[in-house]
């Protein structure tokens, strides 16, 4: 059984992000670039599950430009068997990913496809949802747990009152939130192991897809700023404060 | 122009998510239908009709759409949705899961999240953990959007909509729902509650929470979580705040042993007044907090509760 993991390149969840002067963006040169964190988290699955038994390919996938080879490397080093990069400078857009996955997947055959909930930098949260759409493959979003049966996957999903599971039919597509595993680090022997194992570049073109943005970005600015409050020296002061000043209590 | 928002219940009960959406919709212009598909929900679709600014109500009873199963419900949305301008839903986590199927359905962009609408076709939307504000454009023939609800009033009662109810349109069969493990609290909900106290790693135990708990029932307010907490297993998942987690925006949000991480204050920030209690003077979260006290949190939390 194959897995299919695309791994999106983004900003470092560490860094402190920079807006364009101009407000068209966020600046992304010079900036220290990683593995979307969903993104790690998705592979560790994939390689657990080969580790386990259940899985005997990983291909990780990942849409942008040539940098994306990077983070391929990194999803080789983890674990990952092979990687294709669909190489465009076109600003990815979810709609567009979720047709080139599908191209990829029409190809590739894999059983299951796991992405990351939720790309850091867009903080869209669409791309697997659009993928199954595509397939018309079952979704189980929001994974903090998956159990591969026979001809079927049961996920536990994080949802807004707590957990619910739920069964699909394989083929299909999970997306992994915070608790599903913890990521492990590459050791220095996998990350030179990970240089020798092949890594194929593709085209969107090629690939019969067309990535023209759908959303056009008129403009990128900064949030409003909260104005810097008081140290209070004790709880009653606070209390007082939140009663007669704040009036919130 | 008509305007359809798939309504957040959970078969009994109305969900406020929805008012807020109602409200976003509202400022797009247009009529406004609500959808509500579930087993058993006439009564969600009378609370439905009785909002103020809606013109219909859809009914649409199944066990198909009995647990808001992506499948089946975004092969129905599809199905009516191509009538409309735009489909809404809250971005929780059934707007978060179904609508994205339901754009890539009808080969469409979605916009996630909207904390603003310029336009019928101009929406802003935080990214980068609410670090930038995009003003986007979509220029598709159906916008799929969902709503950051603490961005948006909700909307209020007096409205008196038919309810027409139309047929199912079947079952995918693609998946099942299992089970669900759903918090129970006599507190109000995290996302609506006026007062939300919340503990991070700080509070170094589960059993710690009571001393948040003591304060919640005063003020009758919700309790949250970071996600070192929620990590942790102090708390249940579904109390995490955050960029990835849930988004407040009370009217007071009181955050206790946390150190206010991007991805923490991308859930909180835009609450209207912020405590922060914490031993470390340099703890990000007093950045963003109007008032601050630096100390031991199981000295202050006890005095607190004996305070109020
Ligand atoms: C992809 C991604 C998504 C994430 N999403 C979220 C999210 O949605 N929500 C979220 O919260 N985090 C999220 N995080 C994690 C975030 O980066 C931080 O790690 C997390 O918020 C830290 O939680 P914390 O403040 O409780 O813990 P810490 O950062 O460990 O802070 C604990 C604080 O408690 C204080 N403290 C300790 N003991 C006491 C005491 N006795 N009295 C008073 N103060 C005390 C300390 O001074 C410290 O400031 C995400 C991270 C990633 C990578
Ligand atoms: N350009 C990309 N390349 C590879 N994977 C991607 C890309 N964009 C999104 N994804 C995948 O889709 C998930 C959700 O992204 P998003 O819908 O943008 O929040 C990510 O966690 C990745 O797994």
């Amino acid at each position: 059984m194959k897995i299919l993991v695309p791994v999106k390149r983004v900003i470092d969840y560490n860094v402190k992000i920079l807006l364009k002067a101009d407000g068209t963006g966020v600046e992304t040169a010079n900036v220290k670039m990683s593995m979307n964190p969903f993104d790690e988290i998705a592979v560790e699955e994939a390689v657990r599950l080969k580790e386990a038994g259940k899985a005997t390919e990983i291909v990780a996938v990942s849409v942008g430009p040539s940098g994306c080879q990077e983070t391929l490397r990194t999803a080789l080093a983890m674990g990952a068997d092979r990687a294709i990069l669909v190489q465009t400078d076109t600003e990815t857009q979810p709609l567009a990913v979720a047709k080139i996955l599908k191209a990829l997947v029409d190809k590739e055959g894999p059983t299951l496809v796991i992405l990351g909930k939720q790309a850091i930098d867009d903080d869209c949260n669409q791309t697997g949802q659009m993928l199954a759409a595509l397939l018309g493959w079952g979704q189980g979003t929001f994974a903090s747990d998956v159990a591969l049966g026979d001809g079927s996957v049961t996920v536990i999903r994080e949802i807004d009152g707590g957990l619910e599971t739920v069964e699909l039919k394989l083929p299909a597509i999970v997306t992994a939130d915070l608790r599903l595993n913890e990521p492990r680090y590459a050791s220095l022997p996998n990350i030179m192991k990970a240089k020798k194992k092949p890594l194929e570049t593709v085209t969107p073109a090629a690939l019969g897809v067309d990535v023209a943005p759908r959303l056009t970005t008129l403009k990128v600015v900064e949030p409003a700023k909260r104005k810097a409050g008081v140290k209070v020296p004790d709880v009653a002061t606070l209390v007082d404060k939140l009663k007669n000043e704040a009036r919130v209590i | 122009m008509t305007i359809l928002i798939l309504a957040e219940h959970d078969n009994a009960i109305l969900k406020p998510a929805t008012l807020n959406t109602v409200t976003a919709a509202a400022k797009i212009g247009g009529d406004i239908h609500v959808l509500v598909a579930g087993k058993g929900a006439q009564g969600v679709a009378e609370a439905a009709s009785k909002i103020v600014g809606v013109s219909k109500v859809l009914l649409v009873d199944d066990a198909a759409y009995e647990h808001a199963l992506a499948e089946p419900l975004a092969a129905f949305l599809v199905e009516i949705g191509r009538n409309y301008s735009h489909i809404l839903a809250p971005a929780t986590s059934v707007g978060k899961n179904v609508l994205p199927r339901v754009a890539a359905l009808l080969d469409v962009a979605a916009v996630s999240d909207i904390t603003g609408v310029v336009s019928e076709d101009i929406f802003e939307r935080p990214i980068y953990a609410g670090n930038a504000i995009a003003t986007v454009q979509s220029r598709d023939g159906v916008k799929v959007v969902t709503v950051r609800t603490t961005a948006f009033e909700a909307a209020g009662p007096g409205g008196s909509a038919p309810v027409e109810t139309v047929s199912a349109t079947g079952n995918p069969g693609l998946s099942s729902f299992v089970s669900a493990e759903l918090s129970k609290s006599e507190r109000p909900e995290l996302t609506s509650a006026r007062i939300v106290i919340s503990g991070g790693r700080g509070m170094q135990s589960g059993d710690n929470f009571h001393l948040l708990e003591a304060i919640a029932d005063k003020l009758g307010a919700a309790v949250g979580a970071s996600r070192a907490a929620v990590d942790a297993g102090f708390v249940p998942n579904d109390y995490q705040v955050g960029q990835t987690g849930k988004i407040v925006a009370p009217e007071l949000y009181i955050a206790v042993g946390i150190s206010g991480a991007i991805q923490h204050l991308a859930g909180m920030k835009d609450s209207k007044v912020i405590v922060a209690i914490n031993k470390d003077e340099e703890a990000a979260i007093f950045q963003v907090a109007d008032y601050g006290l630096v100390t031991d949190l199981f000295k202050a939390l006890p005095e607190l509760a004996e305070a109020l």
